[in-house]
């Protein structure tokens, strides 16, 4: 027997029960909790289950969560035309409500920055709370920002839990069940997407919306990072997302970029074309445009 | 009764009607049919329903026309995959005044409260 660093002495018995429970629970971990695009379906289909059934003693109202599936040939993309949002934030509280985001403490996805037109796309310089009677103010034009839904997302890259991923179809989500509030990805993402429930969120009696996705706007506990998923259980149905069917001027496009004939692919090759922060390399997939 | 193609002020009907759309050259018998007034008309005269009159509009705004084909150009709703509900130019824009009126904001965002601000 050897004594160890600290003098100690370990015999083979010891040694072979630690290796053997070392051995064990490495087993055993597959048998525990796992994340949800990694539970087989009929696991998932039990989890699903106990949401729905969980969220409805909790608000009172009949919710469904969906698991629906990316759809193959489809890579989602996003299109606003700064030319034209005049910054009414129509589309920020149909998004509140459309995702079930927390009103007290508030949690907004989207976030209209109200920029000086002789200054340019310029952050530093902009306002998100601007409140004038009307809209759109003389000499003043609007950036909304929400996710960018990067190909070379950051925020997925720092997660220590495996907890966000981007889905085939390019969307980055969130699995609620598996984060742990530790808020690198918030630090990671150039572009504020990303937002922490601080508080218990709430959402007012009756208002919940009760279609809801696994990996989308289904009710978040407190203590988890939640952002914007394309309105997931929307458009994998088909439909727009709850923000560009909202909005009065049609600034906000949105559809398949591996679609020749879709309105973003138009946009794209037709069309003044821009992503916030090209320089970081994040590569988005939430292109703004001039429409004029 | 003779049609008067006369640019005038209106004092018996349509006086709610502000024209604001290129009102130096236009008039309402430009747009609007002198025969059948249920129509409306192309430079050229060829009638034109009012379910068409993206087709009027596009005489002058051919690029904004392209875009909305395209459906770049106005709001659509429906299915990003299937079928989409189109709006005409009019529903959006009134045609006499096209310019959009501003519209009151949402409410804004609750600024960030921190000890001692």
């Amino acid at each position: 027997m050897k004594p160890d660093s600290r003098g100690r002495k370990l015999s083979r018995r010891q040694f072979a029960s630690c290796a053997a429970a070392a051995a064990a629970g490495f087993l055993l971990t597959g048998c525990g909790p796992r994340r949800l695009h990694e539970l087989p379906p009929d696991r998932l289909e039990d989890a699903i289950r106990e949401m729905e059934r969980r969220y409805a003693q909790q608000y009172g109202q009949t919710v469904t969560v969906s698991d629906a599936q990316p759809l193959a040939g489809v890579e989602f993309a996003y299109a606003l035309d700064i030319s034209r949002c005049i910054g009414c934030r129509r589309c920020v509280h149909a998004c509140v409500e459309e995702n079930n985001q927390s009103r007290d403490p508030e949690v907004q996805w989207i976030r209209v920055f109200e920029m000086e037109k002789g200054k340019g796309v310029d952050f530093s310089e902009a306002d998100p709370y601007y409140a004038p009677p009307e809209v759109p103010e003389e000499g003043h034009f609007y950036v909304p920002v929400q996710c960018q839904q990067c190909r070379n997302a950051p925020c997925t890259k720092v997660c220590p839990t495996g907890a966000t991923w981007t889905e085939p179809d390019g969307i980055v989500v969130v699995d609620y069940d598996w984060c742990i509030g530790c808020r690198y990805c918030m630090a990671a993402c150039p572009y504020g997407a990303r937002h922490f429930n601080w508080g218990q969120p709430t959402v007012p009696k009756g208002k919940l919306n009760t279609k809801t996705h696994v990996l989308g706007n289904r009710p978040r506990p407190q203590g988890v990072v939640e952002k914007c998923t394309f309105c997931i259980q929307r458009t994998r149905n088909g439909r727009y997302p709850a923000c560009v069917e909202v909005c009065p001027v049609g600034a906000r496009k949105f559809g398949n970029l591996l679609d020749p004939d879709s309105e973003v692919r138009y946009i794209i090759e037709h069309k003044r074309v821009l992503v916030l922060k090209e320089e970081l390399n994040t590569l988005p997939k939430f292109f703004y445009f001039y429409g004029t | 009764m003779p049609v008067n193609r006369a640019r005038r002020d209106l004092t018996e009907f349509h006086t709610d009607i502000v024209l604001k759309h290129d009102e130096q050259h236009r008039w309402c018998l430009d747009c609007h049919d002198a025969d059948r007034r249920d129509q409306l008309h192309l430079a050229s005269g060829a009638p034109v329903s009012f379910e068409e009159s993206y087709m009027l509009c596009g005489q002058c705004h051919g690029e904004k026309l392209r875009d909305w084909r395209a459906g770049v150009h106005g709001r659509r709703t429906g299915q990003w995959n299937g079928h989409k509900t189109y709006l005409l130019c009019a529903h959006c824009h009134n045609p006499h005044q096209p310019r959009f009126r501003a519209i009151p904001p949402m409410p804004a965002p609750v600024r960030p409260s921190r000890p001692g601000l």
